[in-house]
């Protein structure tokens, strides 16, 4: 009975971890950065959801209107400025971030419905992945994976600071999607965990329908796998970049809204967790969606067996199962260049 | 000379301003600070020759620190040994975890070694906050501090003393390594592994030590703080140190070994001031931290050293005593008399690619062969099979009646093959002497220890006069100081022709030597390449300017789609059908 | 004469501190086929990245008489400038019609797409056979099609061909250049580079050597042919037929 209640905890948790390894597997192939802030988007999103249940104001909105103007006046002082530059990045870095502020300042006192909570949450959460793109990792576009890694470090002890200014020390806990309960064979499951294993599995099939389906998706795979073939067919490496951001901070945001009632959240909680995603991410190679799932399968209930065998060792147990698993990885990865 | 006096002057400033902070003139808060730098310099310092000289980056450096820390600290309380047996213990332990660390992470590839460092690094932080012997979560107390004597080095400025002098010896110890026939071998792991197997260098090993020597700075550190803080807590060991020192790395510049104690002075000295500035809001320094790592990456990739050490004093190049090449003894002449190099049904498959497909023919003694072909015809991936870089699906690779098909390049290397690449494979930052140099690897057998104490100076000149005659021979004697990323194309060929000479080859290959070359350089090229001939070395060469081989060549060898089409004197290749429809795709 | 479709004055690229072009200026006139040979290693495919905006470049570059500096890959290919490199750049994970729709980004807004889907598979069949399979899978004759139908699909005004011939089969590189020819005739212009210097100046009106990145040398392609440098440094071979 043990045995089952552990692999149900494990599967949950594996939810989790795979979305925010989709995340990660999806920017890093677009992009090629290892995006260490994936888990942030997720304590955001998680925080967001639970002022707004409070009846608060979330930072989110202060934090998307700074990050908001930083991107403009980085990339006014970057940029050829021209007519329909200023109008687009005007509209997308002054004017959405002030239409989300007023639209959540307004909503908030008149406590919105759950489902109007989750929306807002999203709006907020998706548009920082363009913006932190174009701040930090658009510059460095040609640089290679080792320089994009320091880079993704940088952004995110930068993006812990924020959180903690915009959502302060405390922790948080949200209500439940769902308070309903099964049982079947003698394990109770609750509403909310169904929810979290439905909601992953159905932004998989979406994401799936995006690439498979439609040019803009087949575009961001022909970015993935040949960079130079998809600049010479036109397709604009950067805005492929924000699309891949804004789809991986709306990832994350979804597995913060996920994860807000099951677990306290803290504005630096997503580091952990974001990195055990990425253990997932890894054991699929970082390329493929399907092995990356199966990964945080794996490591969700790695992790609810490891916690019940000794609750100290649970991480040290997760992490050092990378090890000969990047070992594995590394002898399939090809060694020697071509001269020809 | 005035060089040599501005340098002076520098290392006079130098020691100056080692020697102001144990006076009372600087009050004792910044020497508490100046040890901070010095300890965290140390770290910085093992992580820069990782990355900027190997090519590897560690963020799990700090897990060494904690190691040495934890090991002092455990001998000096628990067992009451005398801090000082603390050191070589510490060091042993930090050697072995980077051995054992080191051998499974330097076979990661790419991205992946990164990756696995932050695992381990992870791992070995919760293991130290778990651990009830180590202190657990409340951490070690009442280290013990180091004494000499009756004197306890407690206050700063004893303790200042300590630390620089080990920064200083370790620097030291740095230079020393990395202006070595070793160090050599490092600086070319990064970009241009292959070149060093090509000759000899074992890559794997080299890699190794990079990674030990590393920890081991790490570990000096460790045991440092261990005795000036006298309390240890598994936080200075985890992800926000491991930040920092990949911070002040970044920061100070990765491709100097100063840029560690830049980077280290830097981030430190912030910090501080940041505190003091944000009083209450000290949280805003990561944010600051942050900003500042990605601007730097974006702006100034290489560090802040590499803006300021333009101020600084030229280095004198070193001198070069022709006398000090001494030829080694003639390789031991042919055992058989077949051919030096056999090539038989040779095949190498890429997936359902035939890249190379059955294909033989030898190269004599003292013979130049050339192998020519339309791009793509698989010319360079025979090239890599002969020398080992690749291994062959079937067939059998002969040299001097030896087979050599399932030989490590080093091994190759050793027997005598010497190759140039046809995307030149140079180390942009060393010098073009140094990098020739490279060439003569195996002729060396100076270590680390030899290398950070300076007693390979004798050897060292015998390989540079070596790797100057070389160069004089192709030509380049004039651009022997000029580091190599400066030269033309052209030049960087010929630099890569004279490296393979340091090896004193018998077989020689050449993969298209002469592109990029100006006419009169090509002339010097073929006419070198004659003298080479008459004094006994065998030859094979791939090159598309058919003017040059036709001129050079004993006999040519046609490749096409990986199969050899052709085989003959010059003057029937020129004529072979096959040929003419495979050069000129038969458009009438 | 009226302005050329392709200017490109004093144009220059460097590697760091080496300069692989050197102020090369040349220019393509409307309908015509232009050859650049010159030596492996000479920068001849440096110079069309460059001009494709895929590296930083100095000097100027005109198309259709709007001025290119400045601007990105995507507008340039957006103005009908298409480059078929000489590594070809498919979409190796992706199926033959998938790359080939991704050549039609910039005009997917548009309706005709599947009309001009079917007059790339009229012209090369084999594609149409294996319009399901992914590119990673092709020959080497079939993945050169599939890079020239692909550039076809943007729309091209001046197509650039980097090496086409290379690593294909002696019928496959003759079938290349009749289809090269045909193009041309349907008023594509071309602008081609080639180490098969008598195939290139077999086709092409007009042609510059290119050595050690600078032009050394241009002419009318029939007058190039019969320069005795040229033939002794790039057509060596086939004098002594």
């Amino acid at each position: 009975m043990i045995f089952w209640t552990l692999v149900v905890d494990g599967v949950v948790n594996g939810a989790i971890y795979a979305l925010l390894a989709i995340g990660l597997v999806l920017v890093f192939v677009v992009t090629r950065v290892i995006l260490l802030p994936q888990g942030v988007y997720m304590s955001f999103a998680a925080l967001t959801l639970s002022q707004f249940q409070r009846g608060n104001v979330p930072g989110t909105a202060g934090l998307l209107l700074a990050l908001g103007l930083a991107a403009f006046v980085i990339d006014l002082l970057r940029s050829r400025v021209t007519r329909a530059w200023l109008m687009r990045r005007v509209a997308s870095d002054l004017a959405l971030p002030a239409i989300m502020y007023a639209l959540v300042t307004w909503l908030v006192p008149l406590r919105p419905n759950m489902a109007i909570q989750i929306v807002l949450t999203l709006a907020l959460i998706t548009p920082l992945g363009p913006y932190l793109y174009r701040l930090a990792f658009q510059p460095l576009e040609q640089a290679s994976v080792l320089t994009l890694l320091i880079a993704s470090v940088g952004v995110h002890i930068a993006l812990t600071v924020l959180g903690l200014v915009f959502f302060g020390p405390e922790g948080f806990l949200a209500n439940p999607l769902s308070s309903a309960h099964f049982e079947a064979a003698g394990i109770v499951i609750s509403g909310q965990s169904a929810i979290m294993v439905a909601v992953s599995l159905v932004i998989m099939v979406l994401l799936w329908l995006l690439f498979d389906r439609t040019l803009i998706g087949k575009a961001m795979r022909a970015v993935a796998v040949n960079r130079v073939g998809a600049r010479l067919v036109g397709i604009p490496i950067s805005q492929a970049g924000e699309i891949t951001f804004a789809l991986a901070s709306f990832i994350g945001a979804v597995s913060g809204v996920l994860i807000a009632p099951v677990s306290m959240v803290y504005y630096d909680t997503g580091f952990l967790i974001g990195l055990i995603g990425f253990v997932a991410a890894i054991i699929g190679g970082m390329g493929s969606y399907p092995l990356a799932v199966a990964g945080a399968i794996f490591v969700g209930l790695l992790q609810s067996f490891a916690a019940f065998w000794n609750s100290n060792y649970q991480q040290v147990v997760v992490f050092t199962t990378l090890i000969p698993i990047l070992l594995l990885r590394s002898l399939r990865a090809p060694a020697v260049e071509e001269d020809e | 000379m005035k060089g040599a006096t501005a340098r002076w002057q520098a290392g006079g400033l130098a020691i100056l301003a080692l020697v102001v902070p144990l006076t009372p003139l600087v009050p004792e808060f910044w020497v508490t600070l100046l040890i901070l730098i010095g300890l965290a310099s140390l770290t910085a310092l093992g992580l820069v020759v990782l990355t900027g000289m190997g090519g590897m980056t560690s963020f799990g450096q700090a897990a060494f620190v904690g190691f040495a820390a934890y090991t002092t600290g455990l001998l000096s309380t628990t067992y009451g040994l005398s801090p000082w047996l603390g050191l070589p213990a510490a060091l042993v332990v930090t050697g072995l975890a980077a051995c054992a660390l080191g051998a499974i992470t330097m076979r990661l590839s790419g991205h992946y070694l990164p990756l696995g460092t932050l695992a381990w690094g992870i791992s070995i932080f919760y293991i130290f906050g778990n651990s009830a012997f180590l202190g657990g979560q409340t951490g070690m107390t009442g280290i013990p501090p180091l004494r000499l004597g009756s004197f306890s080095l407690i206050g700063p400025r004893s303790y200042y003393i300590l630390v620089w002098l080990a920064v200083v010896l370790s620097l030291v110890a740095t230079i020393n390594l990395l202006d070595s026939r070793v160090g050599r071998a490092f600086r070319a792991l990064r970009n241009n592994a292959i070149a060093a197997e090509a000759f000899g260098v074992l890559t794997a090993r080299a890699k190794l030590i990079v990674f030990v020597y590393a920890a081991l700075l790490a570990g000096v550190a460790g045991w440092l703080y261990a005795h000036f803080q006298r309390t240890l807590s598994a936080s200075a060991f985890g992800a926000e140190a491991n930040i920092d020192y990949l911070l002040m790395a970044i920061v100070g510049g990765v491709g100097q070994v100063f840029g560690a104690l830049l980077g280290a002075g830097i981030v430190i000295v912030l910090k501080d001031l940041l505190q003091d500035m944000l009083g209450r809001l000290g949280m805003f320094q990561d944010l600051v931290f942050g900003i500042m790592l990605v601007g730097i990456l974006q702006y100034s990739r290489d560090g802040i050293w590499p803006l300021l050490s333009s101020w600084l004093p030229p280095t004198t190049p070193r001198s070069i005593d022709p006398a000090a090449d001494i030829e080694r003894p003639a390789r031991a002449p042919a055992t058989s008399s077949g051919p030096l190099l056999a090539l038989d049904k040779a095949r190498k498959t890429f997936g359902g690619l035939v890249a190379v497909d059955d294909v033989s023919f030898n190269v004599g003694h003292a013979e130049t062969v050339a192998l020519i072909g339309p791009n793509g015809a698989g010319k360079s991936t025979l090239f890599n099979l002969i020398t080992g870089v690749r291994r062959a699906s079937s067939g059998r690779v002969s040299f001097d009646s030896a087979s050599i098909e399932r030989l490590s390049p080093q091994m190759i290397a050793r027997r005598g093959i010497a190759r140039t690449f046809q995307h030149v494979r140079l180390v942009p930052e060393l010098s073009v002497l140094e990098n020739v140099a490279l060439g003569a690897h195996t002729r060396g057998h100076a270590g680390v220890a030899s290398a950070v104490l300076r007693l390979d100076r004798a050897e060292e000149r015998r390989l540079f006069a070596h790797a100057a005659r070389r160069l004089e021979r192709v030509g380049l004697a004039k651009e022997m100081f000029r580091p190599a990323g400066h030269l033309s194309l052209g030049q960087m060929r010929l630099v890569e022709v004279a490296r393979a000479l340091c090896l004193d080859p018998r077989l020689l290959l050449l993969d298209e030597p002469a592109a990029g070359l100006r006419a009169a350089e090509k002339k010097a090229l073929a006419k070198l390449l004659r003298e080479l001939k008459g004094e006994g070395m065998s030859i094979l060469v791939v090159e598309h300017d058919v003017d040059f081989v036709m001129g050079l060549a004993d006999r040519i060898v046609v490749l096409d789609f990986g199969k050899k089409i052709a085989e003959g004197l010059p003057q029937e290749i020129r004529v072979n059908p096959l040929v003419i429809e495979a050069y000129l795709g038969g458009v009438e | 004469m009226s302005a050329p479709l392709l200017a490109v004055d004093r144009f220059s690229v460097a590697y760091g501190k080496v300069e692989a072009v050197r102020s090369v200026s040349l220019e393509v006139p409307a309908g015509s086929v232009v050859t650049v040979i010159g030596a492996n290693g000479a920068g001849k495919t440096t110079l069309l990245n460059a001009m494709m905006g895929l590296l930083d470049q100095a000097g100027a570059i005109s198309f259709e008489g709007h001025d290119l500096r400045g601007t990105r890959v995507e507008d340039r290919v957006a103005a009908g400038l298409v480059l078929v490199p000489e590594r070809r750049e498919l979409f190796g994970s992706l199926t033959v019609e998938d790359n080939l729709r991704l050549g039609s980004f910039r005009h997917r807004r548009h309706h005709q797409i599947g009309a001009e889907l079917d007059k790339v598979y009229a012209l090369f069949p084999r594609l149409r056979e294996r319009h399901r399979q992914l590119a990673g899978t092709l020959s080497g004759g079939e993945r050169q099609m599939l890079a020239l139908g692909r550039a076809l699909m943007s729309r091209p005004r001046l197509l650039m061909l980097d090496e086409p011939s290379l690593g294909l089969a002696p019928q496959i590189v003759r079938e290349s250049f009749r289809i090269i020819a045909d193009l041309h005739k349907s008023g594509v212009s071309i602008l081609l580079i080639e180490q098969n210097a008598r195939a290139a100046l077999a086709i092409a009106d007009h042609g510059y050597v290119m050595e050690h990145g600078e032009i050394t040398l241009q002419g009318s392609a029939a007058e190039l042919a019969q320069n005795p440098r040229v033939v002794e440094s790039y057509l060596g071979l086939g004098s002594a037929r």
